[in-house]
Protein backbone atom coordinates (compact mmCIF):
# COMPACT_ATOMS: atom_id res chain seq x y z
CA UNK A 1 0.00 0.00 0.00
CA UNK A 2 1.43 3.47 -1.10
CA UNK A 3 2.06 5.52 2.29
CA UNK A 4 -0.71 8.35 2.44
CA UNK A 5 1.68 10.80 2.29
CA UNK A 6 5.65 11.21 1.35
CA UNK A 7 8.00 13.71 2.16
CA UNK A 8 11.03 13.75 0.03
CA UNK A 9 13.94 16.20 1.15
CA UNK A 10 11.38 18.82 1.88
CA UNK A 11 12.93 22.23 2.83
CA UNK A 12 11.08 25.44 3.62
CA UNK A 13 13.54 28.72 3.80
CA UNK A 14 12.09 32.36 5.69
CA UNK A 15 14.62 34.38 4.10
CA UNK A 16 18.30 33.25 5.39
CA UNK A 17 16.41 31.08 7.88
CA UNK A 18 15.75 27.33 7.87
CA UNK A 19 12.46 27.05 8.90
CA UNK A 20 12.05 23.05 7.68
CA UNK A 21 15.49 21.48 6.69
CA UNK A 22 15.54 18.41 4.36
CA UNK A 23 12.69 16.22 6.11
CA UNK A 24 11.89 13.03 4.25
CA UNK A 25 9.38 11.23 5.81
CA UNK A 26 6.63 8.51 4.77
CA UNK A 27 3.83 8.94 6.91
CA UNK A 28 2.28 5.49 8.25
CA UNK A 29 -1.66 4.83 8.00
CA UNK A 30 -3.38 5.47 11.64
CA UNK A 31 -3.55 8.75 14.02
CA UNK A 32 0.02 9.96 13.87
CA UNK A 33 1.38 13.69 15.49
CA UNK A 34 3.70 16.00 14.67
CA UNK A 35 5.83 17.17 17.82
CA UNK A 36 8.22 19.40 18.48
CA UNK A 37 8.61 22.59 20.33
CA UNK A 38 7.78 26.49 19.36
CA UNK A 39 9.27 27.48 15.96
CA UNK A 40 10.05 23.72 15.18
CA UNK A 41 8.35 24.02 11.76
CA UNK A 42 5.81 21.57 12.31
CA UNK A 43 2.76 24.06 10.60
CA UNK A 44 5.28 24.81 8.27
CA UNK A 45 5.79 21.38 7.33
CA UNK A 46 2.38 20.84 7.00
CA UNK A 47 1.52 24.34 5.04
CA UNK A 48 5.20 23.10 2.72
CA UNK A 49 3.65 19.45 2.18
CA UNK A 50 -0.06 21.22 1.13
CA UNK A 51 2.11 23.75 -1.53
CA UNK A 52 0.67 26.62 0.23
CA UNK A 53 3.78 28.21 0.84
CA UNK A 54 7.23 28.44 -1.43
CA UNK A 55 9.48 25.21 -0.83
CA UNK A 56 11.90 22.60 -1.81
CA UNK A 57 11.36 18.81 -1.90
CA UNK A 58 8.58 17.51 -2.65
CA UNK A 59 5.09 15.67 -1.36
CA UNK A 60 3.33 13.07 -2.57
CA UNK A 61 -0.51 11.73 -1.30
CA UNK A 62 -0.90 8.22 -2.04
CA UNK A 63 1.92 8.04 -3.99
CA UNK A 64 0.65 10.89 -6.54
CA UNK A 65 1.07 14.72 -6.68
CA UNK A 66 -1.80 16.74 -4.44
CA UNK A 67 -3.39 18.26 -7.69
CA UNK A 68 -4.38 14.44 -8.72
CA UNK A 69 -5.73 13.60 -5.54
CA UNK A 70 -6.87 17.10 -3.92
CA UNK A 71 -10.74 15.35 -2.89
CA UNK A 72 -8.75 12.63 -0.79
CA UNK A 73 -6.85 15.32 0.99
CA UNK A 74 -8.41 17.47 4.13
CA UNK A 75 -7.38 20.27 6.28
CA UNK A 76 -7.60 21.99 9.74
CA UNK A 77 -5.87 25.27 9.85
CA UNK A 78 -5.44 27.24 13.05
CA UNK A 79 -8.49 28.03 14.79
CA UNK A 80 -6.92 32.19 14.25
CA UNK A 81 -6.22 31.75 10.98
CA UNK A 82 -9.61 33.34 10.58
CA UNK A 83 -11.65 35.81 11.18
CA UNK A 84 -14.43 35.16 13.61
CA UNK A 85 -16.54 37.85 13.20
CA UNK A 86 -17.02 36.71 9.56
CA UNK A 87 -20.67 36.95 8.90
CA UNK A 88 -21.52 33.25 8.67
CA UNK A 89 -23.40 30.11 10.38
CA UNK A 90 -22.01 27.01 11.94
CA UNK A 91 -23.50 25.05 9.13
CA UNK A 92 -22.17 27.77 6.62
CA UNK A 93 -18.42 27.28 7.32
CA UNK A 94 -19.14 23.88 6.98
CA UNK A 95 -20.89 23.90 3.87
CA UNK A 96 -17.60 25.57 2.14
CA UNK A 97 -15.57 22.51 1.90
CA UNK A 98 -18.81 20.74 0.24
CA UNK A 99 -18.39 23.75 -2.51
CA UNK A 100 -16.13 22.05 -4.92
CA UNK A 101 -17.95 18.83 -5.14
CA UNK A 102 -21.35 20.60 -6.93
CA UNK A 103 -19.80 23.62 -8.15
CA UNK A 104 -18.72 26.81 -7.79
CA UNK A 105 -21.43 28.86 -8.33
CA UNK A 106 -25.30 29.42 -7.31
CA UNK A 107 -26.55 28.20 -4.29
CA UNK A 108 -25.59 24.52 -2.36
CA UNK A 109 -27.59 21.75 -3.71
CA UNK A 110 -29.81 20.09 -0.44
CA UNK A 111 -27.49 17.18 -0.78
CA UNK A 112 -24.69 19.13 -0.12
CA UNK A 113 -26.03 20.94 2.79
CA UNK A 114 -27.50 17.73 4.47
CA UNK A 115 -23.73 16.06 4.34
CA UNK A 116 -22.42 19.37 5.91
CA UNK A 117 -25.48 19.31 8.99
CA UNK A 118 -24.12 15.32 9.38
CA UNK A 119 -20.67 16.85 9.40
CA UNK A 120 -21.72 19.09 12.53
CA UNK A 121 -23.23 16.32 14.32
CA UNK A 122 -20.53 14.21 14.45
CA UNK A 123 -18.49 16.55 16.46
CA UNK A 124 -21.80 17.31 18.33
CA UNK A 125 -22.61 20.49 16.92
CA UNK A 126 -26.10 20.04 15.41
CA UNK A 127 -27.91 22.55 17.42
CA UNK A 128 -25.94 24.95 16.82
CA UNK A 129 -25.78 24.92 13.20
CA UNK A 130 -27.62 28.43 12.98
CA UNK A 131 -25.80 30.02 15.01
CA UNK A 132 -23.28 32.99 13.91
CA UNK A 133 -20.04 31.47 14.15
CA UNK A 134 -19.14 34.69 16.37
CA UNK A 135 -21.10 33.77 18.96
CA UNK A 136 -19.78 30.33 19.68
CA UNK A 137 -16.91 29.58 22.09
CA UNK A 138 -13.22 28.95 21.51
CA UNK A 139 -14.18 25.06 21.65
CA UNK A 140 -17.01 25.08 19.62
CA UNK A 141 -15.15 27.09 17.10
CA UNK A 142 -12.39 24.44 16.73
CA UNK A 143 -15.28 21.69 16.38
CA UNK A 144 -16.93 23.90 13.65
CA UNK A 145 -13.47 23.82 11.87
CA UNK A 146 -12.93 19.81 12.89
CA UNK A 147 -16.43 19.89 11.14
CA UNK A 148 -15.48 21.70 8.16
CA UNK A 149 -12.65 18.83 7.75
CA UNK A 150 -14.79 16.06 8.26
CA UNK A 151 -17.15 17.70 5.76
CA UNK A 152 -14.37 17.57 2.90
CA UNK A 153 -14.53 13.25 3.24
CA UNK A 154 -10.79 13.02 3.17
CA UNK A 155 -8.79 10.08 3.30
CA UNK A 156 -6.16 11.46 4.41
CA UNK A 157 -6.69 14.98 7.29
CA UNK A 158 -3.90 17.42 7.75
CA UNK A 159 -4.64 18.81 11.43
CA UNK A 160 -2.25 21.85 12.76
CA UNK A 161 -2.87 21.84 16.22
CA UNK A 162 -6.52 20.29 16.64
CA UNK A 163 -6.36 20.11 20.56
CA UNK A 164 -4.59 23.57 20.62
CA UNK A 165 -6.24 25.67 23.65
CA UNK A 166 -9.68 24.06 24.46
CA UNK A 167 -11.20 22.54 27.40
CA UNK A 168 -11.15 19.02 28.94
CA UNK A 169 -14.38 18.02 27.59
CA UNK A 170 -14.22 19.34 23.71
CA UNK A 171 -10.62 17.71 23.56
CA UNK A 172 -12.43 14.07 24.78
CA UNK A 173 -14.78 15.05 21.80
CA UNK A 174 -12.07 15.79 19.27
CA UNK A 175 -9.91 12.80 20.32
CA UNK A 176 -12.99 10.40 19.99
CA UNK A 177 -13.49 11.75 16.78
CA UNK A 178 -10.12 11.35 15.38
CA UNK A 179 -10.10 7.71 16.53
CA UNK A 180 -13.81 7.09 15.03
CA UNK A 181 -11.61 8.21 11.72
CA UNK A 182 -8.90 6.09 11.71
CA UNK A 183 -11.44 3.33 12.48
CA UNK A 184 -13.16 3.79 9.53
CA UNK A 185 -9.83 3.80 8.11
CA UNK A 186 -8.91 7.16 7.37
CA UNK A 187 -5.19 8.60 8.14
CA UNK A 188 -4.67 11.43 10.79
CA UNK A 189 -1.79 13.39 11.09
CA UNK A 190 -2.19 16.41 13.93
CA UNK A 191 0.45 18.73 15.33
CA UNK A 192 0.64 18.54 18.77
CA UNK A 193 1.88 20.30 21.46
CA UNK A 194 0.82 18.40 24.78
CA UNK A 195 3.38 15.87 25.04
CA UNK A 196 1.42 14.07 28.06
CA UNK A 197 -1.05 12.67 26.29
CA UNK A 198 0.95 11.78 22.84
CA UNK A 199 1.04 8.14 24.22
CA UNK A 200 -2.52 7.70 24.87
CA UNK A 201 -3.47 9.45 21.45
CA UNK A 202 -1.56 8.50 18.82
CA UNK A 203 0.06 5.89 17.60
CA UNK A 204 2.96 7.28 15.41
CA UNK A 205 5.28 10.38 15.82
CA UNK A 206 7.60 12.57 14.24
CA UNK A 207 9.74 14.32 16.16
CA UNK A 208 10.77 17.62 14.59
CA UNK A 209 12.83 20.50 15.56
CA UNK A 210 13.00 22.06 11.75
CA UNK A 211 15.31 18.42 11.16
CA UNK A 212 13.57 15.39 11.36
CA UNK A 213 14.85 14.09 15.10
CA UNK A 214 13.12 11.01 14.93
CA UNK A 215 10.20 9.10 12.84
CA UNK A 216 8.01 5.90 14.00
CA UNK A 217 5.55 3.96 16.32
CA UNK A 218 5.12 6.34 19.59
CA UNK A 219 6.24 3.15 21.92
CA UNK A 220 9.91 3.60 19.67
CA UNK A 221 10.69 7.26 19.20
CA UNK A 222 8.51 8.42 22.21
CA UNK A 223 11.24 8.17 24.66
CA UNK A 224 13.20 10.64 27.17
CA UNK A 225 16.36 10.86 24.79
CA UNK A 226 14.81 11.65 21.46
CA UNK A 227 12.02 14.27 23.99
CA UNK A 228 15.25 15.90 24.74
CA UNK A 229 17.34 15.83 21.59
CA UNK A 230 14.37 17.39 20.39
CA UNK A 231 13.12 20.15 22.72
CA UNK A 232 16.57 20.61 24.99
CA UNK A 233 19.32 20.70 22.56
CA UNK A 234 18.53 23.06 19.24
CA UNK A 235 19.48 21.25 16.27
CA UNK A 236 22.30 23.14 14.55
CA UNK A 237 20.56 24.16 10.96
CA UNK B 1 -39.33 70.76 -3.80
CA UNK B 2 -39.81 69.67 -7.29
CA UNK B 3 -37.26 67.71 -8.98
CA UNK B 4 -36.34 68.87 -12.66
CA UNK B 5 -35.68 66.16 -15.06
CA UNK B 6 -31.78 67.27 -14.57
CA UNK B 7 -31.66 66.00 -10.88
CA UNK B 8 -33.55 63.21 -11.41
CA UNK B 9 -30.62 61.72 -13.92
CA UNK B 10 -28.15 63.03 -11.18
CA UNK B 11 -30.19 60.69 -8.25
CA UNK B 12 -30.96 57.79 -10.37
CA UNK B 13 -27.17 57.89 -11.51
CA UNK B 14 -25.63 58.36 -7.88
CA UNK B 15 -28.16 55.47 -6.87
CA UNK B 16 -27.03 52.86 -9.08
CA UNK B 17 -23.33 53.76 -8.60
CA UNK B 18 -24.63 53.28 -4.89
CA UNK B 19 -25.38 49.82 -5.55
CA UNK B 20 -22.59 48.80 -7.19
CA UNK B 21 -20.23 49.96 -4.33
CA UNK B 22 -22.57 48.36 -2.13
CA UNK B 23 -22.40 45.25 -3.65
CA UNK B 24 -18.31 45.08 -4.57
CA UNK B 25 -18.03 46.74 -1.21
CA UNK B 26 -18.86 43.57 1.00
CA UNK B 27 -16.31 41.93 -0.19
CA UNK B 28 -14.17 44.97 -0.45
CA UNK B 29 -14.59 44.44 3.41
CA UNK B 30 -14.72 41.06 4.52
CA UNK B 31 -11.11 40.86 2.07
CA UNK B 32 -9.79 43.69 4.27
CA UNK B 33 -9.14 46.06 1.16
CA UNK B 34 -10.48 49.34 2.50
CA UNK B 35 -7.30 51.08 2.07
CA UNK B 36 -6.77 49.81 -1.25
CA UNK B 37 -9.64 51.42 -2.45
CA UNK B 38 -8.29 54.34 -1.08
CA UNK B 39 -5.29 53.68 -3.10
CA UNK B 40 -6.82 53.09 -6.17
CA UNK B 41 -8.73 55.96 -6.16
CA UNK B 42 -6.10 58.77 -5.34
CA UNK B 43 -3.87 56.85 -7.83
CA UNK B 44 -6.31 57.24 -10.70
CA UNK B 45 -5.86 61.50 -10.66
CA UNK B 46 -3.10 61.22 -12.73
CA UNK B 47 -4.69 59.16 -15.44
CA UNK B 48 -7.27 61.53 -15.43
CA UNK B 49 -5.07 64.51 -15.78
CA UNK B 50 -3.28 63.00 -18.57
CA UNK B 51 -5.86 61.56 -20.22
CA UNK B 52 -7.45 65.06 -20.57
CA UNK B 53 -3.83 66.33 -21.69
CA UNK B 54 -4.61 63.82 -24.80
CA UNK B 55 -8.14 64.70 -25.45
CA UNK B 56 -6.73 68.13 -25.43
CA UNK B 57 -4.36 67.77 -28.32
CA UNK B 58 -6.57 65.50 -30.39
CA UNK B 59 -9.39 67.98 -30.28
CA UNK B 60 -11.68 66.12 -28.50
CA UNK B 61 -14.65 67.31 -25.87
CA UNK B 62 -12.51 67.75 -22.98
CA UNK B 63 -15.40 66.74 -20.90
CA UNK B 64 -16.15 63.69 -22.43
CA UNK B 65 -16.12 61.39 -19.54
CA UNK B 66 -15.06 57.80 -20.95
CA UNK B 67 -11.31 58.92 -21.61
CA UNK B 68 -11.01 60.30 -18.60
CA UNK B 69 -12.11 57.79 -16.83
CA UNK B 70 -10.11 55.11 -18.85
CA UNK B 71 -6.86 57.42 -18.50
CA UNK B 72 -8.29 57.28 -14.52
CA UNK B 73 -8.49 53.32 -14.66
CA UNK B 74 -5.14 52.86 -16.26
CA UNK B 75 -3.26 54.59 -13.20
CA UNK B 76 -5.02 53.20 -10.68
CA UNK B 77 -4.63 49.67 -11.67
CA UNK B 78 -0.95 51.11 -11.85
CA UNK B 79 -1.04 52.16 -8.16
CA UNK B 80 -2.61 48.96 -7.72
CA UNK B 81 0.49 47.09 -8.96
CA UNK B 82 2.64 49.23 -7.41
CA UNK B 83 1.40 48.12 -4.13
CA UNK B 84 1.30 44.82 -5.19
CA UNK B 85 5.18 44.61 -5.97
CA UNK B 86 6.16 46.46 -3.42
CA UNK B 87 4.31 44.73 -0.48
CA UNK B 88 5.58 41.32 -2.29
CA UNK B 89 9.66 41.97 -1.59
CA UNK B 90 8.81 42.05 1.83
CA UNK B 91 10.91 44.54 2.55
CA UNK B 92 8.11 47.02 3.42
CA UNK B 93 4.64 46.33 4.79
CA UNK B 94 1.89 46.18 2.80
CA UNK B 95 0.00 49.84 4.74
CA UNK B 96 3.09 51.87 4.03
CA UNK B 97 3.21 50.78 0.26
CA UNK B 98 -0.16 51.74 0.08
CA UNK B 99 0.30 55.28 1.74
CA UNK B 100 3.38 55.90 -0.56
CA UNK B 101 1.68 54.74 -3.59
CA UNK B 102 -1.75 56.93 -2.53
CA UNK B 103 0.56 59.98 -1.79
CA UNK B 104 2.57 59.98 -4.57
CA UNK B 105 -0.03 59.62 -7.17
CA UNK B 106 -1.86 62.28 -5.79
CA UNK B 107 0.62 64.45 -5.84
CA UNK B 108 1.77 63.74 -9.00
CA UNK B 109 -1.96 64.31 -10.08
CA UNK B 110 -2.33 67.88 -8.31
CA UNK B 111 0.80 69.09 -9.39
CA UNK B 112 -0.63 67.93 -13.31
CA UNK B 113 -3.74 69.38 -12.71
CA UNK B 114 -1.93 73.00 -12.13
CA UNK B 115 0.49 72.48 -15.23
CA UNK B 116 -2.60 71.37 -17.65
CA UNK B 117 -4.64 74.64 -16.93
CA UNK B 118 -2.58 76.70 -19.49
CA UNK B 119 -3.66 74.00 -22.13
CA UNK B 120 -6.47 75.37 -24.03
CA UNK B 121 -9.69 73.28 -23.65
CA UNK B 122 -8.54 71.68 -20.48
CA UNK B 123 -9.36 74.63 -18.25
CA UNK B 124 -12.94 74.24 -19.13
CA UNK B 125 -12.68 70.42 -18.45
CA UNK B 126 -13.60 70.84 -14.50
CA UNK B 127 -11.69 68.70 -14.05
CA UNK B 128 -10.60 70.01 -10.17
CA UNK B 129 -14.35 68.37 -9.72
CA UNK B 130 -12.67 64.92 -9.73
CA UNK B 131 -11.32 65.31 -6.15
CA UNK B 132 -14.59 66.60 -4.21
CA UNK B 133 -17.03 65.19 -6.95
CA UNK B 134 -19.47 67.14 -8.62
CA UNK B 135 -22.72 64.89 -9.88
CA UNK B 136 -24.64 67.77 -11.04
CA UNK B 137 -22.72 68.22 -14.12
CA UNK B 138 -23.97 64.06 -14.93
CA UNK B 139 -25.52 64.03 -18.09
CA UNK B 140 -28.04 61.25 -19.04
CA UNK B 141 -25.52 58.93 -20.60
CA UNK B 142 -23.31 59.00 -17.64
CA UNK B 143 -26.55 57.54 -15.60
CA UNK B 144 -26.69 55.13 -18.30
CA UNK B 145 -23.45 53.68 -17.83
CA UNK B 146 -23.85 53.71 -14.12
CA UNK B 147 -26.86 51.87 -14.73
CA UNK B 148 -24.49 49.23 -16.72
CA UNK B 149 -21.68 49.28 -14.11
CA UNK B 150 -24.49 48.54 -11.23
CA UNK B 151 -25.61 45.35 -13.44
CA UNK B 152 -22.19 44.24 -14.51
CA UNK B 153 -21.02 44.39 -10.63
CA UNK B 154 -23.85 42.82 -8.89
CA UNK B 155 -24.24 40.44 -11.95
CA UNK B 156 -20.35 39.66 -11.33
CA UNK B 157 -20.80 39.46 -7.36
CA UNK B 158 -23.47 37.01 -7.48
CA UNK B 159 -21.80 34.73 -10.13
CA UNK B 160 -18.58 34.58 -8.02
CA UNK B 161 -20.21 34.51 -4.54
CA UNK B 162 -19.55 31.20 -3.20
CA UNK B 163 -15.97 31.97 -4.76
CA UNK B 164 -15.20 35.06 -3.10
CA UNK B 165 -17.00 33.98 0.21
CA UNK B 166 -13.84 30.53 0.12
CA UNK B 167 -11.24 33.31 -0.76
CA UNK B 168 -12.60 35.92 2.26
CA UNK B 169 -13.39 33.41 4.71
CA UNK B 170 -10.26 30.85 4.66
CA UNK B 171 -7.98 32.07 1.12
CA UNK B 172 -5.82 29.07 2.22
CA UNK B 173 -8.54 26.19 2.78
CA UNK B 174 -10.15 27.61 -0.49
CA UNK B 175 -6.60 26.87 -2.57
CA UNK B 176 -6.86 23.71 -1.04
CA UNK B 177 -9.79 22.88 -2.41
CA UNK B 178 -8.32 23.26 -6.02
CA UNK B 179 -10.34 27.10 -6.11
CA UNK B 180 -7.83 29.56 -8.24
CA UNK B 181 -7.39 31.76 -5.61
CA UNK B 182 -5.15 34.44 -7.16
CA UNK B 183 -7.50 34.89 -9.87
CA UNK B 184 -10.13 35.18 -7.91
CA UNK B 185 -8.52 38.24 -6.06
CA UNK B 186 -7.40 39.65 -8.73
CA UNK B 187 -11.10 39.98 -10.23
CA UNK B 188 -12.60 41.21 -7.46
CA UNK B 189 -9.65 43.86 -6.92
CA UNK B 190 -10.76 44.94 -10.36
CA UNK B 191 -14.64 45.35 -9.25
CA UNK B 192 -13.11 47.53 -6.93
CA UNK B 193 -10.84 49.41 -9.11
CA UNK B 194 -13.90 49.63 -11.30
CA UNK B 195 -15.89 51.29 -8.90
CA UNK B 196 -13.79 53.39 -7.65
CA UNK B 197 -13.08 54.55 -10.92
CA UNK B 198 -16.39 54.80 -11.74
CA UNK B 199 -17.25 57.10 -8.71
CA UNK B 200 -14.62 59.80 -9.40
CA UNK B 201 -16.82 62.32 -11.01
CA UNK B 202 -19.89 62.02 -8.70
CA UNK B 203 -18.11 61.42 -5.22
CA UNK B 204 -14.62 62.54 -5.95
CA UNK B 205 -11.61 60.45 -5.05
CA UNK B 206 -11.22 61.41 -1.22
CA UNK B 207 -14.76 60.20 -0.68
CA UNK B 208 -15.13 57.32 -2.92
CA UNK B 209 -13.82 54.90 -0.29
CA UNK B 210 -16.36 55.65 1.85
CA UNK B 211 -19.12 54.91 -0.94
CA UNK B 212 -17.55 51.16 -0.78
CA UNK B 213 -16.81 50.95 3.25
CA UNK B 214 -20.53 52.65 4.91
CA UNK B 215 -23.22 50.33 2.99
CA UNK B 216 -21.07 47.32 3.97
CA UNK B 217 -20.25 47.92 7.29
CA UNK B 218 -23.70 49.17 7.81
CA UNK B 219 -25.16 46.13 6.41
CA UNK B 220 -23.02 43.88 8.24
CA UNK B 221 -24.30 45.41 11.52
CA UNK B 222 -27.66 44.66 10.87
CA UNK B 223 -26.83 40.87 9.39
CA UNK B 224 -26.10 37.48 10.60
CA UNK B 225 -25.16 36.15 7.23
CA UNK B 226 -23.36 37.26 4.02
CA UNK B 227 -26.75 37.11 1.83
CA UNK B 228 -28.58 39.05 3.67
CA UNK B 229 -25.37 41.62 4.09
CA UNK B 230 -25.29 41.52 0.22
CA UNK B 231 -28.96 42.96 -0.11
CA UNK B 232 -28.37 45.18 2.64
CA UNK B 233 -25.31 46.78 1.42
CA UNK B 234 -26.57 46.99 -2.37
CA UNK B 235 -30.05 48.82 -0.81
CA UNK B 236 -28.03 50.85 1.15
CA UNK B 237 -25.46 52.09 -0.69
CA UNK B 238 -28.58 53.07 -3.28
CA UNK B 239 -30.60 55.01 -0.86
CA UNK B 240 -27.57 56.94 -0.08
CA UNK B 241 -26.63 57.79 -3.59
CA UNK B 242 -30.38 58.78 -4.38
CA UNK B 243 -31.26 61.03 -1.07
CA UNK B 244 -27.32 62.25 -1.41
CA UNK B 245 -27.78 63.52 -4.77
CA UNK B 246 -31.36 64.79 -3.60
CA UNK B 247 -30.08 66.56 -0.81
CA UNK B 248 -26.90 67.85 -2.78
CA UNK B 249 -29.04 69.46 -5.57
CA UNK B 250 -31.60 71.28 -2.95
CA UNK B 251 -28.65 73.08 -1.35
CA UNK B 252 -26.76 75.41 -4.07
CA UNK B 253 -22.85 74.63 -3.15
CA UNK B 254 -23.06 71.32 -1.32
CA UNK B 255 -20.96 68.51 -2.76
CA UNK B 256 -23.03 65.59 -4.08
CA UNK B 257 -19.84 62.88 -2.56
CA UNK B 258 -20.02 64.69 0.67
CA UNK B 259 -24.11 64.69 0.78
CA UNK B 260 -24.17 61.12 -0.79
CA UNK B 261 -21.42 59.91 2.01
CA UNK B 262 -23.39 61.76 5.09
CA UNK B 263 -26.44 59.81 4.35
CA UNK B 264 -24.18 56.96 4.34
CA UNK B 265 -22.71 57.33 7.72
CA UNK B 266 -26.04 58.36 8.91
CA UNK B 267 -27.01 55.07 8.31
CA UNK B 268 -24.53 53.26 9.48
CA UNK B 269 -24.93 55.69 12.72
CA UNK B 270 -28.23 54.31 12.76
CA UNK B 271 -27.42 50.94 12.57
CA UNK B 272 -24.52 51.01 15.23
CA UNK B 273 -27.76 51.92 17.33
CA UNK B 274 -30.05 49.67 16.68
CA UNK B 275 -27.32 47.14 17.51
CA UNK B 276 -25.72 48.65 20.44
CA UNK B 277 -29.65 48.31 21.93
Amino acid sequence: MTAPMQLRGLTVRYGEQLAVRDVSWSVPSGLVAIIGPNGAGKSTLLKAALGLIPHEGEALFFGQPLDAVRHRVGYLPQRQSVDWDFPATALDVVCMARQPRSRWWGRLPAAERAAARAALAEVGLQDLADRPIGQLSGGQQQRVFLARCLAQQADLLLMDEPLAAVDAATEREIIRVLRRLVEGGRSVVAVHHDLASVPHVFQHALMLNVRSVAAGPVAEVFTPETIVKTYGAPVAA
Amino acid sequence: MILSHNTLIVMLGCALLGVAAGAVGCFALLRGRALMADAMGHAALPGVVGAAIVSALMGWDPRALPPLLLGGTVAGGLGLWAVQGLSATRIIRQDTAIAVVLASFYALGVVGLSVVQVLPGVAQAGLSHFILGQAATMRAEDAWAAGALALFCVLAVLALFPRLTALCFDAEFAALQGLRVAWVDAALLGLILLVCVAGLPAVGLVLVVALLVLPAATARLLNRRLPGMFATACAVGGASGLLGAMISAGHEGWPTGAAVVLVGVAFFVSALLVRGR
